[in-house]
């Protein structure tokens, strides 16, 4: 019995109890629902063994979307409980450990695989190749995060969540303050999810420099693929960052090394230092695709061209240097002296400029436009307006002096959710619309899309605006309560609505997603947008091979020259189309990757070695498997385009 | 015969053990911390280059230009960081 009592809760509520009700029932669901239906096979064979970038994107949506809404509850439940003075909804340590998760899978878990989601799926089709450059490498990316952000969620029910905020901080983070297992579960799940991560980083890279379609130069590849590149190239340099200091983490907290101590020739700074060398650039690693994004809806719905191509890259290509010259802005306050925060204020003002480019290079694109509103270009018309503001605060925050007075008060929560939102989830769900039809074969609803954008919209103005007034008036960020005589309640109360109003836009999204799928004709063709890029020129939904003969381009807005300029995409006639082959390996490495977070987490260092013996295992077999990959038939391939619609080119 | 001869390989090889000796012998003789920290750190990068160069055949493709550019971005951000963080955590420090 002893052995069981570290898997405790140590501090269980009953809304714990509940969750661990409601994770059971869950499992027992799916077990059950696949058995009665007799899925296993079909799930075994489509999904979790294949190695088709198109399906292993919508896998990362699906999850990004899950964990969107782990993230919303941890949100609903922290804006309940400032709603009002004195509440005690939440204690203390609850509320710790959830405005640490929230923070967690909002980033790592929501944010990144949204956008790994859809890097995943437009990309390979962007640039006319078949599949990324290393498809098996891709599925374990998916398999790596994916488990690693289930073991993050079970820490909940199983020894308890992180405390110690989303950055982590020692000592606070160190055994001697946080003693019970949460921040291993912190410090192994992201290890494990950065993993992937980087191989993601590394297989775009190649994907995006290798495999482009003949006559695509770098110069004349659509602009979500260019931001696509600059974003993988920040995280090979940003993310080893991390995993050093996740590992020198974890060194201090399980074998009682004392890389963060305040002891010992420990240095605490150290971790928020290294921290933000990664976690300044992840910054850019999210807003870059959504950029991305924004310039494809924008010169797709204005019918015009991309105003300022070559500034756009240049901009992008200077953004992602100086991302990493700006990183000590997040500690101004820590003790380095005016002559070293000056050089940081002052790099972190310049980054404002290439981003600055960038919003004028989109106006300049709506400029004498012919704007259809469509939800994507309504979500780009939004975020205009609102990431100004957020950006324009971030400017106040970058001016050290300034800097000590909004230090950790809710100005800067204010700040950074007025960038994300806007910045990240206003572009995923432009985006998620937006290729929507190419994923599923049938588009959202524009009505309830409409209506879901403005909701998510005016929540979140409504619920951050609030909290400039009362982070300038003192209201220290992470408090879990406050008293009456601060005059915090109406402003808190005001946040709690519009907390409110977001999730009932997120649940029509939901809604939208089931009733498009329900009533939506399927008869909407290759290209319901009339849009610019080479994604648009093969069939929805996108046969297995992508493209049946791979088109030849000659600028960037290589379909709109076919439709408008008489250029040919498809030349030449049907040939013999190699594909990599499925495998279940890297299925079956992440799940012992996720036993052997497990057992590190709770130091049970018998199973530790077992699975990591079963990790070098699968890492030998793969070596020493000779796998070719399969041939479609010319047959085949006629038969599939017949289906499709007929023959395209 | 001759041009079987991997030359450059072997050179190479005995090149880089070279430089493992030479790191090692900080550690058998009695130098001085900041002589100590030269010697490590210069044949710590002449055995990268080594490594990437020779072994890895960085300059042998057509990719080259991209190799190197990586290779050399990489060098930047990570002199940015160290530098950085010695600003920050102890020249600045005040």
């Amino acid at each position: 019995m002893e052995f069981f009592e570290r898997f405790a809760i140590p501090h269980p509520s009953p809304a714990i109890y509940a969750s661990m009700v409601a994770i059971g029932l869950t499992v027992i669901a799916i077990i059950a629902g696949l058995t009665y239906f007799k899925k296993w096979g079909y799930i075994w064979r489509e999904w979790l063994t294949t190695v088709d970038h198109k399906r292993i994107g919508i896998m990362y949506l699906i999850s990004a979307l899950l964990m969107l809404f782990r993230g919303g509850v941890d949100a609903i439940m922290m804006r309940s409980q400032l709603a009002v003075p004195g509440n005690t909804l939440l204690d203390a340590q609850h509320y710790n450990e959830i405005f640490t998760t929230h923070g967690i899978v909002m980033i790592l878990f929501m944010a990144m695989p949204f956008i790994i989601a859809l890097m995943n799926f437009v990309v390979p089709l962007q640039i006319g190749a078949r599949d990324v450059a290393f498809p098996r490498l891709n599925a374990l990316s998916f398999w790596l995060f994916f488990f690693a952000a289930m073991l993050f969620n079970i820490s909940f029910v199983v020894g308890g969540s992180p405390d110690a905020g989303w950055t982590s901080y020692f000592p606070l983070a160190g055994n001697e303050h946080s003693p019970h297992v949460g921040t291993n579960y912190y410090m192994i799940a992201i290890q494990i999810a950065g993993l992937g991560t980087l191989m993601t980083g590394i297989n775009f890279i190649v994907t995006i420099l290798k495999m482009r379609a003949p006559g695509m130069t770098l110069m004349k590849m659509p602009m979500f693929t260019w931001s696509a590149l600059i974003t993988n190239v920040i995280i090979v340099f940003a993310f080893p960052v991390l995993t050093i200091a996740l590992a020198m983490g974890t060194m201090d907290r399980l074998f009682g090394t004392h890389f963060f101590s305040i002891d010992n020739g420990g240095m605490d700074m150290l971790w928020a230092n290294l921290f933000w060398v990664w976690g300044h650039p992840e910054v850019y690693i999210l807003i870059l695709p959504a950029f991305g994004i924004y310039s494809e809806v924008i010169s797709t719905f204005a019918r015009r061209n991309l105003y300022g191509y070559k500034s756009m890259v240049a901009s992008m290509v200077i953004i992602s240097l100086f991302s990493f010259l700006v990183w000590v802005h997040h500690f101004f306050t820590m003790g380095q002296g005016a002559f070293v925060n000056s050089i940081f204020s002052v790099t972190t003002m310049a980054i404002a400029v290439p981003t600055g480019i960038k919003i004028f290079n989109w106006l300049f694109t709506l400029w004498k436009g012919k704007i259809v509103m469509t939800t994507p270009m309504l979500y780009s018309m939004l975020f205009i307006p609102i990431f100004t503001i957020g950006g324009v605060t971030g400017v106040m925050l970058g001016m050290s002096a300034a800097d000590y007075q909004y230090h950790n008060t809710m100005f800067l929560v204010a700040h950074f959710h007025l960038v994300i939102i806007p910045g990240v989830v206003f572009a995923m769900l432009a985006g998620l619309t937006y290729w929507w039809p190419k994923m599923f074969g049938f588009m959202l609803n524009e009505r309830i899309g409409k209506w879901a954008a403005w909701l998510i919209a005016v929540g979140t103005c409504v619920a951050f605006f609030p909290m400039f007034i009362s982070g300038l008036d003192g209201q220290a960020r992470r408090m879990y309560t406050y008293s009456e005589a601060t005059g915090f309640g109406f402003w808190n109360m005001l946040s709690f609505i519009g907390a409110g109003i977001l999730a009932i836009g997120f649940v029509l999204i939901v809604y939208n997603i089931y009733y498009s799928t329900r009533y939506a004709t399927r008869d909407i063709g290759a290209d319901p947008w009339d849009a610019r890029t080479l994604e648009w020129a093969t069939h929805s939904p996108v046969p297995e091979y992508n493209f049946a003969i791979t088109p030849e381009v000659n600028s960037s807005e290589a379909l709109w020259d076919e439709k408008k300029k008489g250029h040919k995409l498809f030349k030449g006639s049907y040939q013999e189309i190699h594909m990599p082959s499925k495998s279940g390996v890297p299925f079956i490495m992440s799940a012992i990757f996720f036993v052997f977070g497990f057992a590190m987490i709770f130091s049970l260092w018998i199973l530790a070695i077992v699975s990591l013996l079963g990790i070098f295992a699968c890492l030998i077999h793969r070596s020493f498997e000779q796998d070719h990959g399969y041939h479609i038939s010319v047959k085949e391939i006629e038969e599939t385009e017949a289906k499709m619609g007929g023959a395209k080119g | 015969m001759k041009e079987l001869f991997p030359r450059k390989q072997v050179m190479g090889f005995i090149f880089s053990l070279v430089l493992t000796v030479a790191a090692l012998l900080v550690y058998f003789l009695d130098l001085s911390f900041a002589l100590g920290m030269t010697v490590l750190l210069v044949t710590a990068f002449l055995q990268a280059g080594l490594q990437l160069v020779v072994f890895m055949h960085a300059g042998e493709s057509e990719d080259k230009a991209t190799i190197y550019t990586n290779v050399y971005y990489g060098l930047i951000i990570a002199l940015v960081t160290i530098f950085g963080t010695l600003l920050a955590m102890i020249w600045g420090m005040v």
